[in-house]
């Protein structure tokens, strides 16, 4: 189902009657059925709750009174559709897009908005990839698979005191691609890294592996890869009699990982996941309240970070003076304020600066933010 | 990343007396003995599993000349069906004591994998048993889909957790090893297993008959023996072995999964091919060689090749020793001694 939502924000303009208003189209893509229809319903919200902002206060851009228009798409989740949403909101003329939601339809898409000379703000794809691909106009406002990997090697050397850090991985371009990071960030922060193993993303047996690693005597053994392998090898790591502390990223970061993993699950067990818990956000507060009036409901994950990327949009298009991807597009790329999640200002290639990430220990049978 | 290069690192990370020790190479690490008979164990106990599965595999090659590829899947369906019915008496009687509970689950996934086994022979095998070697083989592998594919709408894509009735809970009988009851269970029960099997084949009626059909079926049906009903027994043997490693397997890991057969199946078809396939003393010999010695290709591989090869190449190690062996032993470890399969 295809639709096209097209949001009008109604609202009396005092000044500046006799003034021809300007309306400025931004795009909106993400999954709107499917699955995760709920996460990308989510982000087209916070979108429209910046827009409708923007709105209500009143923008000018380069002398002129300008409405924003949202038009919102639905990709399914679903690359092919991706780029077929991606070509419509090309053509129906938009100045900025914030979407998509998934790094496997954020990564085909930017290719037609590239094309169409459109900038895009992703507020949900991690992977680096995105904005690895030259293109000029791709952004994201939530940390990617570098910088988790980057927190987490920092948060095993600093917040816990490990000298000795051993490495796993699954050998997929997930898993390896994080545990790289994570190495990197180990040694940079000054401690060794004891062992480098690898799994499958089929195995259940880790035996050899964490025999092997065990004669090294890691204080905190790391795992790149999802909650299938994670759980079986916490399992294992204790049948070991190894008492090290485990870590693992996103992928282990689930209820899954929880149940699967067992009594063998203890407060000495982390995981990672990009972005912050919306109550340690500095406007999240506001944000939950203002989302609940608007939409009446809780917000599930990605709202802030749509807000702040069309936030971005706009303030680019004050500054340059002018809607115009080619005029603003500079102005972005310097882009620097206080949004809701925090600090947004993007590096060259277009990720988010210090791009947070939230750590994660074992609680009361639960994953509790640190 | 660039591949490291053997000549461009290696050497000079050897010459240069003052550069920072590299673990790879200086450090097997604290407590060399304790982790050899850690890798020994955590071979030992895979390797039983291996071996159980192995026999099924051989025991119908050294009748049939079938390699049946369903056979890891017997294990799967053993394994759920099992975990099925623990659950169910968890919630009937929840102050059941767990051992009984296992040996009710471990009873019920046997009869059912039997009752599989013999199924699976009547209606896809019988017929093909005079059909080109290609289609039984072809058929095995359909099987193997059908049962993951069914597997998958009864019990779903998730992993399952599986109820670890016997602990698991390390126990340390030399300083610095470690190995849980399950584990002990898992290498004394499968060699009690093989045990019987082989006094079963070699002591009993029924075994005497499984050997006569194995050396020439249309003598042996000359002779009186009742060829059907001893491949079809032949099949029900191997499902209930399989149904044993597969809650064995199950226990050890703590996970059940539709797909998980496939693994094991296709190790245990690898060690049956190692020892000598068709052959049971090989089966065993075959699976305990290969769980040692993926063990220690883990472990090991990284020192042996001076960080040229890491534990992402740790399969390789059993199919280069598969391969060695098949070199120059052709009919594997212990061979093909017709007087001895069944």
């Amino acid at each position: 189902m295809k639709k096209t939502v097209v949001a009008f924000a109604i609202m009396s303009i005092g000044l500046g009657a006799a003034q021809a208003q300007e309306v400025v189209k931004l795009g909106s893509a993400a999954p709107l059925t499917g699955t995760i229809a709920h996460l990308g319903k989510d982000l087209e919200n916070g979108t429209r709750m910046a827009v409708e902002a923007l709105n209500a206060q009143g923008v000018t851009i380069g002398g002129k009174k300008v409405k924003f228009e949202l038009i919102g798409e639905d990709d399914q989740a679903d690359p092919r559709t991706g780029t077929t949403v991606a070509q419509r909101l090309v053509d129906a003329g938009v100045k900025g897009v914030i979407g998509h939601l998934n790094s496997g339809t954020s990564i085909p898409a930017s290719r037609i908005y590239d094309q169409g000379g459109i900038p895009q703000i992703s507020p949900a794809s991690t992977n680096p990839k995105l904005t690895q691909q030259n293109f000029k106009g791709v952004f994201r406002t939530i940390a990617n698979d570098v910088q988790q990997g980057g927190a987490l090697g920092k948060f095993a050397v600093k917040s816990l005191g490990a000298k000795k850090v051993a490495i796993i991985d699954d050998r997929t371009a997930y898993g390896q691609g994080l545990a790289d990071e994570t190495e990197k960030a180990v040694k940079a922060s000054g401690a060794q890294v004891v062992a480098r193993e690898f799994t499958t993303d089929k195995a259940t047996d880790f035996n050899a592996i964490l025999t092997k690693i065990r004669a090294t005597a890691p204080d905190v053994i790391f795992f790149g890869g999802m909650d299938a392998q994670a759980g079986p090898m916490l399992r294992q790591m204790k049948q070991l009699g190894i008492n090290a502390k485990f870590l693992t990223g996103d992928g282990g970061c689930s209820p899954e990982m929880i149940k699967l993993a067992g009594e063998a699950m203890s407060a000495s067990t982390y995981c990672s996941m990009a972005g912050l818990p919306l109550d340690k956000m500095p406007g999240g507060a506001a944000f939950r309240e203002q989302y609940k009036k608007r939409f009446g409901g809780e917000v599930q994950l990605y709202a802030p970070y749509a807000y702040d990327a069309a936030t971005a949009i706009v303030k680019a298009m004050e500054k340059a003076g002018s809607p115009e991807p080619s005029k603003y597009l500079p102005e972005l790329k310097k882009i620097n304020f206080n949004g809701v999640t925090g600090n947004v200002a993007f590096d060259d290639k277009g990720d988010i600066k210090e791009g947070a990430v939230t750590i994660y220990s074992f609680k009361d049978g639960n994953w509790v933010p640190m | 990343m660039t591949p490291r290069s053997v000549v461009g690192v290696m050497p000079a990370r050897l010459m240069d007396p003052t550069a920072a020790p590299d673990w790879r190479l200086v450090r097997l690490g604290r407590g060399i003995m304790e982790t050899l008979i850690q890798q020994l164990i955590n071979g030992l106990v895979i390797g039983s599993v291996y071996a159980l599965i192995a026999l099924g595999y051989t025991m119908v090659y050294g009748i049939l000349g079938l390699i049946n590829f369903a056979h890891g899947d017997v294990l799967m369906v053993g394994a759920l069906v099992a975990l099925q019915t623990m659950t169910f008496l968890m919630g009937m009687a929840p102050g059941m004591s767990p051992l009984v509970m296992l040996s009710i689950a471990l009873l019920v996934a046997i009869v059912v994998c039997m009752l599989l086994g013999f199924t699976m022979e009547r209606l896809a095998y019988r017929r093909l048993r005079n059909a080109p070697r290609l289609a039984p083989l072809i058929t095995a592998i359909g099987v193997s889909f059908l049962l993951q594919t069914i597997a998958m709408i009864i019990w779903g894509r998730n992993y399952h957790t599986y109820p670890q009735l016997i602990s698991t809970t390390p126990l340390q009988p030399i300083e610095g090893v470690f190995i849980t009851p399950v584990q002990i269970t898992i290498i004394f029960g499968s060699a009690a297993l093989m045990i019987g099997l082989l006094l079963l084949v070699n002591r009993t009626k029924i075994g005497r008959a499984m050997r006569a059909t194995a050396e020439n079926h249309r003598v042996a049906s000359l002779m009186g023996v009742d060829t059907n009903a001893v491949i079809a027994f032949t099949f029900v043997i191997g499902a209930g072995l399989a149904a044993v490693a597969g809650v064995m397997f199950a226990s050890n890991y703590g996970i059940a999964h539709y797909g998980m057969g496939f693994m094991p199946g296709l190790k245990a078809f690898t060690a049956a091919v190692l020892g000598g396939i068709g052959n049971l003393g090989g089966a065993m010999l075959g699976g305990l060689v290969l769980g040692v010695v993926e063990s220690f290709g883990a472990g090991y591989i990284e020192n042996l090749t001076f960080g040229f090869l890491n534990s992402s190449y740790q399969d390789i190690f059993a199919f280069l020793i598969l391969g060695l062996v098949l070199i120059f032993r052709p009919t594997g470890l212990l061979g093909e001694r017709v007087s001895d399969r069944a």
